[in-house]
């Protein structure tokens, strides 16, 4: 009965709070990401990959890209857990 | 003792015994299996050794070289940790099936010619349908059969492409064969079945999601990765290989992102994982290779260890879609660390091991200048951290609070996961310990600045987008539905539709036939059993004058044959 008691108190991302803390963590590492690139001397087979920040650029737009594609493939092909039964 | 055993025949003659051995003496009895089977390896000379002669062939039953050796010590340890990960199982055939299927695979890998590595073949597909037909649920037992059934279609045409070839060159060695000709097509088709290449990949998030939760542990590595070990041997170098590897690491992300079963999620990472393995086997150059083989060894322990933490949160709460699950960090936070362990690992996170083995194929395709490929290869990378690093751990153990409320899993599955996530880590830290025994001397440096900062900035931007679109509401919600696949188009439908078609065809042959057969052929025959009717001079009847005349006629060419 205690046990139960003690699982059902709020934990850690239960409260606002802390999940905000987690996503400002992120801004802070994206941030510092953006500002090192700046300063590093960037070697790649390709000239693009020799451009600043140009793997936030693409990380970024191939995941927003991806959640659009995945969307409308699943107007496609998305079907009713039975289908094949 | 007998020197240079088959590594192969030491699970599978050792499954033998274990429906025998109860309780503990079985336990250890299985984990000994490939403990011995790892010493004997390493005390193993490369060369050749076991050969018979066959026909007018030469059967080898171990081939060692830095390839196979490469192959045979990540599948040993797997072995290993698998065999772990389920020991506390009851159903012994759960456990004889799963150690013959390790053996068939090491079978495979050692293989010097491709007669036995047929008959491993076979004894591979049959093996893994045990373990997904022991779940025992209506829909594994379906599923079972789709899975054998694709395997006895790529069974055959591997048999055939064999007897060809084998015919055509008058060697049966497993070495390199290249596109050329009937023969290595039929191979080509039957190697790519088994390794799961676009479009013949649906019957991995078919099968892998209905297995048991110890059986899909072993099936997400041995018949995925030995496809990978025969098609390094066989097709390097393969352009086709590298075009169909690098649209296989994308096609599966956009189903892994609508997929709601966590494990099928898991299945189509799976899939993306090999297509970086396929691409780098494609482009055939030594550091691609390298990259295939180095990531197929590091893929192993982490996709494994992701299988092993969703088995673990199935196994005790029953449940593994999206939908269902939810807040298990609370009650499971050691499963949740290790597996937020494999899922860094296989986002190719820096100091992790998917980092030093999933670039060395993207920075050979730039080597190659295919830019486009290049391109894809780095959405791909991305798109894995999306489903398999987020959403596999978001959905399961953070998101909204299931109510599930549970513990963690037995020791031994902690153990076996714990193992992975520390061998996942290491990988990740000394890379040279992998390098030193890839097939080709290693001349990539994964830890520059430059690269570590690109990947991070790839990966973190990556989550940025993950968390602006949960935010925003865009992300598509989990539903409770399934999605089609390349199996409604090559055969569920054709034979949904295919089935009334033939129906009528053999249906209409039939019935012309049985009327043939039934009616007129025995009024027909009837004939010539029925009783002459009466006559009263037979000799002067028609036929009587005729047969008169044969005989008269046969005694006068003898008589002027004899006479003269």
């Amino acid at each position: 009965m205690k046990k139960e008691k003690k699982q059902r108190e709020l934990t850690f991302f239960d409260i606002p709070k802390n999940r905000n803390m987690v996503v400002r963590l992120l801004y802070a590492v994206l941030t510092i990401l953006l500002i090192i690139d700046l300063f590093i001397h960037r070697h790649g087979d390709f000239h693009w990959e020799e451009s600043p920040e140009f793997f936030a650029v693409y990380g970024f737009v191939a995941c927003v890209a991806l959640v659009f594609v995945a969307k409308v493939l699943r107007i496609i092909v998305e079907r009713k857990e039975d289908y094949y039964d | 003792m007998i020197e240079n055993v088959p590594l192969g025949a030491i699970f599978i003659i050792g499954a033998l015994f274990v429906p025998f051995l109860k309780g503990k003496i079985k336990s250890s009895y299985i984990l000994f299996l490939p403990v011995l089977a790892f010493i004997t390896l390493l005390n193993m000379p490369d060369g050749t050794h076991w050969v018979f002669g066959f026909l007018d062939y030469n059967l080898i039953l171990v081939r060692v070289d830095k390839l196979s050796r490469l192959f045979g010590y990540i599948f040993i340890i797997w072995a290993f940790l698998a065999l772990l990960y389920s020991i506390h199982l009851k159903d012994k055939v759960q456990q004889t099936a799963a150690l013959i299927y390790s053996g068939s695979a090491l079978g495979i890998v050692f293989s010097g010619d491709l007669f036995s590595l047929y008959i491993f073949w076979e004894v591979l597909a049959i093996s893994s349908t045990m373990l997904i037909w022991a779940r025992r649920g209506r829909e594994s037992i379906r599923a079972g059969f789709r899975y054998l059934l694709v395997h006895a279609v790529g069974g055959l045409s591997l048999l055939a492409g064999i007897v060809i070839y084998v015919a055509e060159t008058g060697s049966p060695e497993f070495g390199y064969i290249g596109l050329s000709g009937v023969a290595s097509y039929l191979i080509f088709l039957g190697f790519c079945l088994n390794t799961a290449v676009i479009p013949l990949h649906f019957w991995v998030p078919d099968a892998y999601p209905e297995a048991t939760v110890e059986g899909a542990i072993f099936l997400s590595v041995f018949t995925t990765k030995t496809g990978v070990y025969v098609l390094a041997r066989t097709f390097p170098g393969t352009e086709l290989l590298a075009w169909l590897g690098a649209i296989m690491t994308a096609f599966p992300i956009f189903y892994a992102v609508i997929s709601n079963d966590i494990r099928r999620v898991l299945a189509y990472s799976l899939l993306n994982q090999v297509g970086f393995m396929v691409c780098g086997i494609g482009l055939g150059t030594a550091l691609a290779i390298n990259g295939a083989v180095s990531h197929a060894f590091c893929n192993i322990l982490f996709e494994g260890l992701l299988f092993m933490a969703t088995g673990a949160v199935l196994y005790m709460t029953g449940k593994s879609n999206c939908t269902d699950l939810g807040g298990l960090y609370k009650t499971m936070p050691i499963t949740c660390g290790l597996c937020l362990i494999g899922a860094l690992s296989i986002g190719g996170f820096p100091l992790f091991s998917g980092f030093i083995s999933e670039s060395m194929t993207i920075t050979a395709s730039a080597k190659e200048s295919l830019p486009i490929m290049w391109f894809i290869l780095q959405f791909s990378a991305v798109g894995v951290l999306h489903h398999a690093s987020i959403k596999i751990p978001f959905f399961t153990f953070f998101s909204e609070d299931s109510g599930i409320r549970t513990e963690e899993p037995p020791f031994n599955m902690l153990l076996a996961m714990s193992i992975a996530a520390f061998l996942s880590i290491f990988i990740g830290i000394y890379p040279d310990v992998l390098y030193r025994i890839l097939p080709y001397p290693v001349d990539y440096e994964p830890y520059t600045l430059d690269h570590v900062i690109g990947k991070l900035q790839l990966l973190f931007f990556g989550v940025l987008a993950f968390c602006l679109l949960i935010f925003s509401g865009y992300y598509p919600p989990e539903k409770r539905t399934i999605n089609l696949d390349m199996d409604w188009l090559l055969y569920r439908k054709p034979v949904q539709y295919g089935l009334p078609a033939l129906q009528f065809i053999f249906g209409g042959i039939a019935s012309i036939m049985g009327r043939i057969f039934t009616e007129s052929a025995p009024r027909v025959l009837a004939n010539f059993v029925s009783n002459p009717r009466p006559k009263t001079d037979r000799l002067l009847s028609p036929m009587g004058v005729s047969v008169l005349t044969a005989i008269a006629f046969i005694s006068i060419l003898s008589a002027v044959f004899f006479l003269l």
